[in-house]
């Protein structure tokens, strides 16, 4: 926090912020590569990259055809002799045809060769739905992702988190799964200008509160501060935990709001069965049963598909409704 | 007097490949045996019959060519010269194995000989290859990478995806194709729609060979002859070495899927004894190659008994490391 605040902040898109992380990161070491299709002249499915390969050319820029697997397996390779490959998987649900790579070679190859080598690489991918994809396209697959050792996972929820996380993401000598949405590319937020970093596995306090702590991450947060407005001038002092990275869990911040609320609920974007809020409902009875005041409830998108129709989108995907009704219960119990 | 220098140059090359093929085929047997007696966890791709491939193939590239192999890849370690006593502790479990025994026989890493790994993913190791030549052309180095790969292998989208891209940026690879004639137990008639491997190259407009890999001599020399092309700047190229394994897939394996006929007849084409015959050739006499023999056989009985000897990882070393 400090260091952000030597620059000047502006307000900007999450896109923009993404974007400024790539180029000064690019900027600033060589060994920096993009990987993935249609981030050439084309500028990425969702404008991320639009300007980078003018300005870094082909040497930099490896546009690829789709062969995701392939693809994420030569990133995997040419880190392993020291580049650092930032690969953009154009849809998160995508990630599914590179899978092999992500879970047998990028989080296995430190570990199972005793340390003889290290995977500094990043994976870029959108997840969550917006405006009528469909199936194929708007998964938020974070539940996926956490069950595979050696692999970090983290998913920003503002732009300012974005720009930070991603350095560092580039930075750090592990394979980094980088969660975006595609409902926070358009929003805006107070980014700083020029290098700073923000922690890989540190938890966010975003709003503090006494009764009750939401615990969301990615798009469902500003669900989250949003509802805590909303309920506020009711006199219900809701506490916003962004979990900011999914893998490491930032235990300690969770387990000293929840201790200090006594109740929680998880929000979150994925499918409700096997999520990132099964894994911190687990950690709060384990850990601060004493502690609780209410069961712990999660909010999240039903098991399901995600349907087509905007329609049936919405009736699918957790809202603030359904963030709402949960603190009723919670707080009633 | 040129010609004779060049044969007693070629002579010493040729006996230090066949040391090496000695040593692989003694090690796979060894280890063979160690399964026989149930003394080894897991399962073992043995490579007996293919060392010329790898021999061949490794002995024809520089040291500071990368490597990466597959499953049945302990040729391919022993081929580019690291410790068998090493290589045996990895596939026992012990300490004192390259990885620790954290990796195995299928995850058989050695940076420090610029060996990137065997892969227990069949077409796993071709990416991580293909990306490697990226890195390699990166720095503007002139080295350049050997994947070896089966024929199944060739069947997986990772095969057909690496050769577009390493094609299409004219990356320094050398794809080697170790075709013993069955993917497990498929015959490659009844998975590959091609006339062979060497054929599929033609569709990403690469060079692309079959070679008898029985015969150390043609193995090495087309392999040189590729791995000029490759290291020039003109991009991948694919080299099919027909082989066979003279053992089943890995242990346990009836060989239900081919006949003891065409077994004998493999039998009859051994590399080894093929490459025993051309050294007879070149002059070697039948007692410097018996004592070659002994030779290899107590390395590999060394290496056992140093690798028995080891100790195993601490619970520690087993739950820890995951994250650097």
């Amino acid at each position: 926090m400090p260091e952000a605040l030597q620059n000047d902040p502006r307000l900007i898109y999450t896109s923009k912020a993404i974007h400024e992380a790539l180029d000064e990161e690019m900027a600033r070491d060589p060994d920096v590569l993009l990987v993935g299709e249609d981030i050439g002249v084309y500028g990425g499915a969702f404008g991320v990259t639009r300007g980078l390969y003018e300005k870094y050319g082909r040497a930099r820029i490896w546009e690829t055809p789709i062969s995701e697997n392939s693809f994420v397996g030569m990133a995997v390779g040419a880190a392993m002799l020291g580049l650092k490959p930032v690969v953009e998987i154009m849809f998160m649900d995508f990630i599914a045809l590179a899978l092999d790579q992500v879970l047998n070679s990028a989080g296995k190859l430190h570990y199972m060769y005793n340390g003889q080598v290290t995977v500094p690489m990043v994976i870029r991918t959108p997840g969550g739905a917006k405006g009528g994809y469909g199936p194929s396209h708007s998964q938020m697959l974070s539940n996926l992702f956490v069950g595979i050792p050696g692999i970090k996972v983290v998913a920003p929820a503002t732009a300012r988190q974005a720009k930070g996380l991603l350095k560092s993401a580039i930075r750090d000598p592990n394979p980094v799964l980088f969660i975006e949405n595609k409902r926070l590319y358009p929003q805006r937020g107070l980014v700083p200008e020029g290098d700073y970093t923000l922690p890989l596995g540190k938890a966010d306090v975003a709003a503090e509160g006494t009764d009750l702590t939401l615990i969301a991450y990615s798009a469902m947060v500003p669900v989250c501060l949003a509802v805590r407005k909303a309920l506020e001038p009711r006199g219900l002092h809701i506490e916003v935990v962004d979990l900011v990275s999914l893998q490491p869990l930032d235990v300690e911040t969770i387990l000293g709001s929840v201790r200090k609320t006594g109740r929680a609920i998880i929000a979150e974007e994925a499918c409700l069965t096997g999520g990132v809020g099964a894994e911190v409902a687990a950690l709060l009875a384990a850990e601060c049963m004493d502690a609780l005041e209410a069961p712990v409830r999660r909010v999240a998108a039903a098991d399901v598909p995600i349907p087509s129709s905007m329609e049936l989108e919405k009736a699918v995907l957790p809202g603030a409704d359904d963030v709402v009704r949960t603190v009723r219960d919670v707080m009633s119990w | 007097m040129a010609t004779v220098d060049t044969a007693a140059a070629a002579t010493e090359v040729l006996t230090a490949c066949f040391r090496r093929m000695l040593l692989i085929r003694y090690f796979e047997e060894a280890l063979s045996d160690l399964f026989t007696r149930n003394l080894l966890g897991g399962t073992s791709h043995l490579c007996i019959g293919q060392e010329a491939c790898a021999v061949g193939v490794v002995s024809a590239l520089r040291d500071s060519d990368w490597l990466v192999s597959n499953h049945r890849g302990h040729g391919h370690l022993l081929a580019r010269g690291l410790d068998p006593a090493r290589v045996m502790g990895e596939l026992m479990g012990k300490i004192t194995g390259y990885c620790g025994g954290r990796g195995g026989s299928q995850h058989l890493c050695s940076m420090a000989d610029r060996f990137l790994g065997t892969n227990g993913i069949t077409g796993g190791g071709i990416p991580i290859g293909t990306g490697a030549a990226l890195a390699v052309r990166y720095r503007n180095l002139d080295d350049i990478v050997a994947v070896f790969f089966g024929d199944g292998a060739s069947s997986q989208g990772t095969f057909h995806e690496s050769l577009n891209m390493a094609s299409l940026w004219k990356l320094p690879v050398l794809y080697v194709c170790e075709n013993n004639g069955y993917a497990m137990s498929n015959p490659v008639g009844a998975s590959v729609a091609a006339a062979g491997i060497a054929e599929r190259a033609a569709a990403y407009r690469m060079p692309g060979r079959r070679v008898d890999g029985m015969n150390l001599v043609e193995v090495r020399r087309h392999t040189a002859e590729l791995a000029d092309y490759v290291r020039s700047g003109q991009g991948p190229a694919l080299l099919e070495l027909t082989t066979y394994r003279h053992c089943g897939h890995s242990k346990n394996d009836p060989r239900v899927y081919r006949t003891r006929t065409e077994e004998a007849e493999w039998q009859q084409r051994d590399c080894i004894e093929q490459a025993a015959a051309y050294l007879r050739g070149l002059g070697l006499t039948p007692e410097t190659i018996a004592a070659l023999r002994q030779e290899a056989h107590q390395t590999i009985e060394r290496a056992v008994q140093a690798a028995t000897a080891a100790p195993c990882g601490t619970r520690e070393h087993a739950r820890g490391g995951v994250y650097a």
